[in-house]
């Protein structure tokens, strides 16, 4: 491949979900702000063109939650509903059918969750939700683990989008297991990858995409850092940094040092 | 009547036929520490509060700490600026203020969530579980660190606003109306005011179309079992939860925030959450009785910060979030000082919310 004919630049370098291109390859939640106009100065900072809400909690007996909903709406970005803290499928279900309703929109960040500590992604119950939903018209990004069979049957349950986590909601920790982000990366090459949860700091996310990964969500990293708008615009930064160095085609790794510099005038040239 | 250099006297003396007529809108703690600040400067005040009491809007639900650092942890420096005046404040105004400080505790697999608290604020010590024994002998053996501030306080919302209610009545000759709107058209009512200070909380949301609800549901429990001497913020990454010590066994359980505007209804997860945390802070807390669950919401501005803005003769105080008692009385100072002085405070007049 000719990287000079090619001239891939990271502006023109959409990402496509279900049909739709997007420019930016950070995805923010928008949870555990401080206050809504820093989470909004942040998603600015970012450039972040999709936006994750959560319905389950906030809707409360009769969608009470609209103030806040109408907020994340006049940020002017594409919002993708989810259903963070449903543990059963028909609780996932319903909601996101409460979120098609709310935001007009067919995209649902599908969450089953299957474990309080971890809030482990329940595998079983996450295939069967994503079924139901795309089968009545949603276009589902699963949050699964890094398991090739599980995004197997995901595939085969309608999902043209899989959201592995790095490591566990909230916990910072970045890519709990490479080899099976990277196996994933490899079994699935034409599916669109997010890495989401888990993700701690800039060089996480920074690894995701020089894997190969499509994007990044996050939402802990950002909304409790101290600066958060400062920390999305390092985000921002270090996603197109690990896109770019894709695109750009890394050298491979060696056992062996491989100097640069040709070491002339020595005995030894080299075997 | 002679003058005196006594401010009561100053202030009687100033309260004649030219002293300003405010009336206030909102008995809350914003419309309480307003009156207070206004009768001071000698206004003749009349309070116009739509329930049958003080203090029973989203102040009845307050947790009442006064911990301006602990605050500093999430919120900007100027709501621990507002803190410290206020925590003055109400040791002065009220009885019962015991500047007892504040203990923030995790529980072992938290203990990161500990040490980033301490990163974000000032004003405490490391204390390590003999520290926290010390302090509070029913926590002995049950945490490895904590982090105390020993300049804090606490008080108890519905106490100390009674005390505040009775203190306007009784020292200041302040009025007040219960069961009324306060924009009631009554003959010649309007004429007879200087000044409207509208602190209706989030019913104001006909004239500050920014205002948004934030839900917070609280309980309290009783307990003879344990006795804590000041207020105790358990850490957690998803669950922040604080206990705040009533007197005679009754211990104040706060609160979920939650994006939305929904009143009273009190949720099975938000107990199940705040009672964990109760049980994980002691296994006593596991018998004790429910004494009462409540649920109200905060008003906010898109900042979460409080303001205070002047529109003909009316001024708004508003938008004080989660810091009601550690706020309000110092924007009732401000807004006293806007209306006699002209002052103006960008800190809390400043338009700009970092708008959407």
């Amino acid at each position: 491949m000719d990287a000079m004919t090619n001239n891939p630049g990271t502006l023109a370098d959409p990402v496509e979900f279900y049909g739709t291109k997007v420019n930016s390859r950070l995805l923010l939640g928008t949870a555990q702000y401080p206050s809504p106009a820093i989470l909004s100065e942040a998603i600015r900072a970012s450039g972040a063109e999709i936006v994750t809400v959560s319905l389950r909690r906030e809707s409360g007996a009769a969608k009470a939650g609209q103030s806040f909903w109408q907020l994340i709406r006049d940020l002017g970005v594409k919002v993708l509903p989810n259903t963070a803290g449903c543990k059963t499928v028909k609780e996932a279900v319903t909601t996101a059918e409460m979120a098609r309703e709310l935001f007009g929109t067919p995209w649902v960040k599908l969450e089953v969750i299957g474990e309080d500590d971890t809030l482990q992604p329940d595998v079983f119950g996450l295939v069967e939700a994503a079924r139901i939903l795309s089968r009545d018209g949603f276009e589902v990004f699963p949050y699964t683990t890094e398991d090739l069979v599980v995004a197997e049957k995901l595939i085969g349950a309608g999902c043209e989008v899989l959201m592995p986590w790095g490591a566990p909601i909230g916990s910072g920790r970045g890519l709990n297991n490479p080899y099976g982000l990277r196996s994933l990366r490899a079994h699935f090459p034409g599916v669109p990858l997010v890495v989401d949860a888990g993700v701690g700091v800039p060089s996480h996310a920074a690894a995701a995409m020089e894997m190969g990964y499509d994007a990044v969500l996050l939402n802990t990293a950002v909304a409790k850092a101290g600066d958060p708008v400062r920390m999305a615009r390092a985000f921002a930064r270090a996603i197109e940094a690990g896109r770019e160095a894709v695109l750009a085609d890394p050298m491979e790794v060696r056992d062996m040092a491989a100097p640069s510099t040709p070491v002339m005038g020595r005995a030894v040239l080299g075997q | 009547m002679m003058t005196s250099p006594h401010t009561e006297s100053t202030e009687c003396a100033a309260r004649g036929a030219n002293a300003m007529r405010v009336k206030i809108v909102g008995a809350g703690v914003a419309g309480l520490t307003c009156a207070h600040a206004f009768a001071k400067r000698g206004a003749q005040v009349t309070i116009v509060e739509r329930k049958a009491g003080t203090g029973q809007g989203c102040s009845w639900f307050a947790g009442g700490m006064l911990a301006p650092w602990c605050e500093r942890e999430s919120a900007e420096p100027i709501i621990a600026e507002l803190g410290f005046e206020s925590l003055d404040y109400w040791r002065e105004a009220v009885p019962d203020v015991p500047r007892e400080g504040s203990l923030v505790l995790a529980p072992a697999r938290d203990l990161p969530e500990l040490k980033r608290f301490s990163r974000r604020t000032e004003g405490y010590e490391w204390l390590d579980g003999a520290g926290i024994a010390a302090l509070e002998p029913d926590l002995d053996g049950r945490f490895e660190q904590g982090l105390f501030f020993p300049t804090e306080a606490h008080l108890e919302p519905r106490k100390a606003l009674a005390a505040l209610t009775a203190k306007l009545v009784d020292e200041h000759q302040v009025k007040i109306r219960y069961e009324a709107d306060g924009f009631e058209s009554e003959q010649g009512a309007e004429d007879e005011i200087d000044l409207t200070v509208d602190c209706r909380g989030l019913a104001a949301r006909d004239q500050l179309a920014d205002l948004r609800g934030v839900k917070g549901e609280m309980l309290v429990l009783y307990s003879t079992e344990i006795s804590l001497k000041r207020a105790v913020r358990m850490l957690h990454p998803r669950i922040p939860v604080y206990i705040v010590p009533r007197g005679d066994g009754h211990f104040m359980i706060g609160a979920t925030s939650i994006e939305n505007d929904e009143r009273g209804r009190v949720t099975g997860r938000s107990m199940l959450e705040l009672l964990s945390a109760t049980y994980a802070l002691h296994p006593a807390f596991g018998e004790a009785e429910i004494v009462e669950i409540g649920a109200d919401v905060r008003p906010a501005f898109p900042d979460n910060l409080p303001r205070l803005r002047k529109r003909g003769n009316t001024i708004y105080v508003n938008g004080l979030y989660r810091h009601g008692f550690l706020a309000a009385p110092a924007l009732a100072r401000r807004a006293a000082e806007v209306a006699f002085d002209g002052a103006y405070f960008p800190e809390v007049m400043d338009e700009d919310h970092r708008q959407w």
